[in-house]
């Protein structure tokens, strides 16, 4: 599996994801230029990450200009085709914003922004270590989607205990239901708040994101 | 209208300086040359009042690859072909009046300054100084100041990985935002701020001007009054988003080989760029001021010189090269516009359709030129006198060891400050390795290079107040040691000098000693001063400031495996005290906070002995034989055994035998300790290093015990520390 990741003006995660995934996955990986419409060196079996950061400033709302930029209406028609995509933090929230995946993000319930790391786990068991670093992170859908989200199997990630308990205790952010990712319907477009990019190297003392990559299957 | 002495008092500038600017121009300035006279000599940007006593500090020799004052930032060499690039600035004025814009065009001024030297910067520190946090303005402030550091860092994306926060009621007024950027740059490829080469084109990019912050350098050149309110146009409104996208640009446009010379507009903008530029080139500026970008219609000449907007930067380009200039910032969508070109005489000449509106030698405006240096009288502040009066036998020993150690836990200046912290985005750049694996100073990879930096601020001011000398010898000690604790080499020093009026003959003692006692320190440990910054006048009415020379300090880890962290690591190792106990409660937050002592003296340090027991500490990381250090801070040993437990929740056992009185041995600042843990079988060879290595005791599972008494679980020690600045602001 080959990457792209796009840089959008705005961008601050976009090396650091590049980095994790050249040097820490040992992947081939490019950059995607908001500007452009290009992704033809991209089959359906690869992946184009949209990294953290605030895009275009976060102006208007986050996520909501990078979504119109030319690079986007490329990476909307290559997730329509089956191609996966995993945005993480501003990549989420253009995501969502993109109606490539369902809610939205929300200012965070104690209204300020938040850098640590937190647990979230995939299944209730397995408890990853992973930091979150936003400022409109809480994930909101009305009862309905939530439900549907969970039938369906679509909350990849959730904030949870050091034990794997999903309880409002450790939830950082208030986000509905302690969802911390989804993915769409489809299952190739992924969005999550916490970073994987930023555990995946020893010498950071944290390697749980390259489970991550893993668990997702972008590996 | 006629310009008087009257005129020029208006813009700060005395009837001394006056006559003088008449005599170097050989007529009366108009009014926006006599702005920009104020501007440019103000003591903001022209040191007037503190150049001779900064010339006294250690600023070449070492690793220094540019001397002090030379440029923006210091430039040290890190090795592997790279140069690590640092400075720290003060935003005090602007965030006593708006906390929230003031502190984050701090951030913003000071990436700035390491990015247009064509350095990356990988990590920001903050050192900030409030009131009470009783009281209802200091918690305002510190929401605001922290809210405008986290808005303006997080979205430029350089993490913020260290910093120190205190309380003291001599803040109240004045609060104090000191911000430091550190950045890294492949030697030989940095960009001077020196215009070069008559007829190259001066462009203009970045944001458009406005009149936010006229005044700005002046402004800050005065105590704050209850009329400072009214001066609020002075503070700037900051666009991290802007900044982001001129980093990215200029770093991109050096590449294309066509930048002479590059400067960002701070304090003073417009006039201050150009006049420094040209100063140090020997050259001179034509410069159309109607080409300048504004967001506002009929700015006037002076307006335009003075405006401190943000997020703009002087670039020479080399003449013929305009074309890719303009393609990089076509790229990142903005602005570039060539407003004018490089002239033979020395003269800045600014223009306004057409019409000559300034005409100045660009010598004759900054600092080493024609800007005036002041010798300030001092005399010693009658405080000392009642300091030297302090008898430690007027103060009752304590009998209840565990409640003081309650106590100072959950004082603001020791708690943890994770209510600030976690709105900092510190892990942002991947390099953040203090996130997992803390340690007294945080170590930040330097990708790339091989290499990682270990970064610090300290300042006690209590102690400068107590001993200015002292004071700011320790200062200087405590960066370097906690540099040492992490494994790495002290290299090099950029300072923030925040003090009151600079007039006040008092203050100015305060000044001199503590420059004095950070250029002595300076020299032992061999860490030149890079640069930094001057904030005279955190002053008001009731009073100055407590002496507050922040040092920012760098250090290099050469290879990460050989770095030390802070924490306890696994039940049953040895706990170690490297340093002696002395019988000494001096200025200690146990001393103010929990006795209300006022005035007491410094803590007990001497030079050498602290540079023995770095030197030593130095030895046993790089040896292998320890598995933790940290220093004894704030609060002393018994705070520094607990800090050591949070990380991983692991308690300690620790008897003492002692003669010396018990609130000294646990809870007093004497200088020069670190406490160590180690394996069983290490205790014997580091005792046989001949360092005074005391035994304290053994690391639990997370109960602590202290002389046989049970202090309960690290947890709910934990809890206290973490959540007691939140409790006043929740």
């Amino acid at each position: 599996m080959k990457f792209g990741v796009v840089v959008f003006p705005g961008s601050n995660c976009d090396r650091d994801m590049l980095d994790a995934i050249q040097y820490d996955l040992n992947k081939e990986v490019v950059t995607l230029w908001h500007k452009d419409k290009d992704i033809s060196m991209l089959s359906t079996n690869d992946c184009i990450v949209l990294p953290g950061g605030f895009s275009y400033g976060d102006y208007l709302r986050c996520g909501a200009i990078a979504r119109f930029s030319p690079m986007m209406q490329s990476v909307i028609d290559f997730a329509n085709k089956g191609g996966k995509v995993l945005g993480v933090c501003n990549g989420f929230q253009i995501l969502c914003e993109s109606h490539l995946l369902p809610g939205v993000l929300l200012q965070n319930a104690n209204q300020q922004f938040i850098c640590k790391n937190v647990n979230i786990t995939a299944d209730g068991k397995d408890v990853l270590k992973i930091p979150i670093a936003h400022g409109e992170g809480r994930f909101y859908a009305d009862d309905a989607l939530l439900d549907e989200l969970e039938a369906n199997n679509q909350v990849i990630f959730r904030y949870c205990s050091e034990q794997g308990f999903t309880d409002q205790f450790c939830n950082p952010n208030g986000a509905c239901r302690n969802i911390a990712g989804i993915k769409n319907k489809a299952g190739n477009v992924f969005g999550m708040m916490p970073h994987p990019e930023r555990a995946t190297s020893g010498a950071l003392g944290n390697l749980d994101g390259r489970k991550v990559f893993e668990l997702l299957g972008l590996n | 209208m006629e310009i008087t002495a009257k005129t020029a008092k208006q813009l700060r500038l005395t009837e001394e300086e006056f006559e003088l600017i008449k005599q170097k121009l050989g007529r009366t300035p108009n009014f926006t040359e006599l702005c920009a006279f104020s501007g440019m000599w103000s003591e903001h940007c022209s040191y007037k009042n503190s150049i001779k006593w900064l010339k006294t500090l250690p600023r070449s020799g070492g690793k220094m690859l540019v001397a002090a004052g030379e440029e923006n930032a210091g430039l040290m060499d890190m090795g592997n072909g790279f140069g690590v690039v640092f400075k720290i600035e003060s935003h005090n004025h602007p965030s006593a009046i708006e906390p929230f814009q003031g502190a984050a065009t701090g951030v913003g001024g000071i990436q700035r300054d390491i990015f247009t030297m064509g350095a990356r910067p990988i990590a920001s520190l903050n050192s900030l100084r409030f009131g009470n946090l009783n009281d209802k303005k200091t918690q305002r402030l510190l929401a605001g100041v922290v809210n405008g550091i986290g808005h303006y860092g997080n979205c430029f994306g350089v993490p913020t990985v260290g910093g120190e926060v205190y309380f003291e009621d001599c803040y109240h007024t004045n609060p104090l935002v000191n911000a430091m950027s550190v950045g890294i740059v492949k030697v030989g490829k940095t960009i001077s701020a020196t215009a070069e080469g008559v007829g190259n084109p001066v462009f203009f990019v970045g944001s458009a001007t406005g009149k936010d912050g006229i005044g700005g350098a002046s402004f800050a050149s005065a105590d704050i009054t209850a009329e400072s309110a009214e001066e609020l146009p002075a503070v700037q409104v900051g666009d991290p988003f802007q900044e982001k996208k001129l980093l990215e640009a200029c770093l991109e446009v050096i590449e294309t080989g066509a930048v002479v010379g590059m400067q960002d507009m701070g304090a003073a903008g417009i006039i201050c760029s150009t006049a420094e530029m040209s100063a140090k080139g020997g050259v001179g500026m034509r410069i159309d001021l109607d080409k300048v970008p504004t967001r506002q219609h009929n700015m006037k000449a002076w307006e335009l010189l003075l405006s401190e907007s943000q997020e703009r930067m002087l670039i020479v380009v080399e003449k013929g090269k305009e074309e890719a200039v303009l393609k990089v910032f076509e790229k990142w969508d903005l602005s570039a516009s060539n407003i004018g070109e490089v002239t033979g005489d020395g003269l800045l000449k600014f223009y306004m359709h057409g019409e000559l509106e300034a005409e100045i030698p660009a010598y004759e405006l900054v600092l080493g030129g024609g800007a005036p240096v002041y010798e300030r009288e001092y005399k010693e502040p009658k405080y000392l006198s009642r300091i030297a009066d302090f008898k430690i036998s007027d103060v009752d020993d304590v009998t209840d060891l565990k409640s003081v150690a309650e106590q100072l836990i959950q004082i603001p200046n020791i708690a943890s400050k994770r209510w600030v912290y976690t709105q900092y985005d510190s892990m942002v750049g991947a390099a953040n390795a203090s996130t997992n694996n803390p340690s007294d100073a945080a170590v930040v990879l330097a990708k790339g290079t091989g290499k990682a930096l270990a970064v610090t601020v300290d300042c006690n001011s209590r102690y400068v107040h107590a001993d200015p000398y002292k004071g700011g010898m320790i200062a200087v000690a405590e960066a370097a040691r906690n540099i040492v604790c992490t494994g790495g080499e002290p290299l090099g020093v950029t300072n923030c000098l925040n003090f009151g009026n600079p007039y006040d003959p008092e203050v100015y003692y305060q000044f001199v000693k503590a420059v004095t006692g950070m250029g002595d320190a300076c020299r032992k440990f061999n860490t030149p001063v890079t640069g930094g910054n001057v904030s005279f006048y955190n002053q008001n009415p009731e009073g100055p400031v407590y002496p507050t020379p922040t040092i920012g300090m760098v250090g290099v880890i050469e290879n990460l495996n050989n770095r030390m962290t802070m924490d306890f690591k696994e039940a049953g190792d040895v706990i170690l005290l490297i340093g002696e106990q002395k019988n000494c409660i001096g200025s200690s937050e146990y001393l103010h906070k929990v006795k209300g002592v006022e005035l007491s003296p410094a803590p007990m340090f001497d030079l050498e002995e602290e540079y023995n027991l770095q030197q030593s500490v130095a030895s046993l990381i790089s040896h292998k034989l320890i598995k933790s250090a940290h220093d004894i801070s704030e609060g002393g040993l018994a705070i520094t055994l607990l800090e050591k437990g949070f990380n991983r929740k692991l308690g300690f056992e620790v008897n003492a035998k002692t003669d010396l009185r018990s609130d000294a041995f646990w809870f007093g600042e004497a200088q020069s300790r670190v406490v160590v843990t180690c394996g069983k079988d290490h205790v014997e060879k580091i005792k046989a290093t001949g360092v005074g290595v005391t035994q304290l005791g053994t690391v639990t599972n997370g109960a602590i015990k202290v002389n046989g008494e049970s202090w309960g679980s690290i947890s709910d020690w934990k809890n206290k520390y973490d959540t007691a600045i939140e409790k006043y602001l929740n």
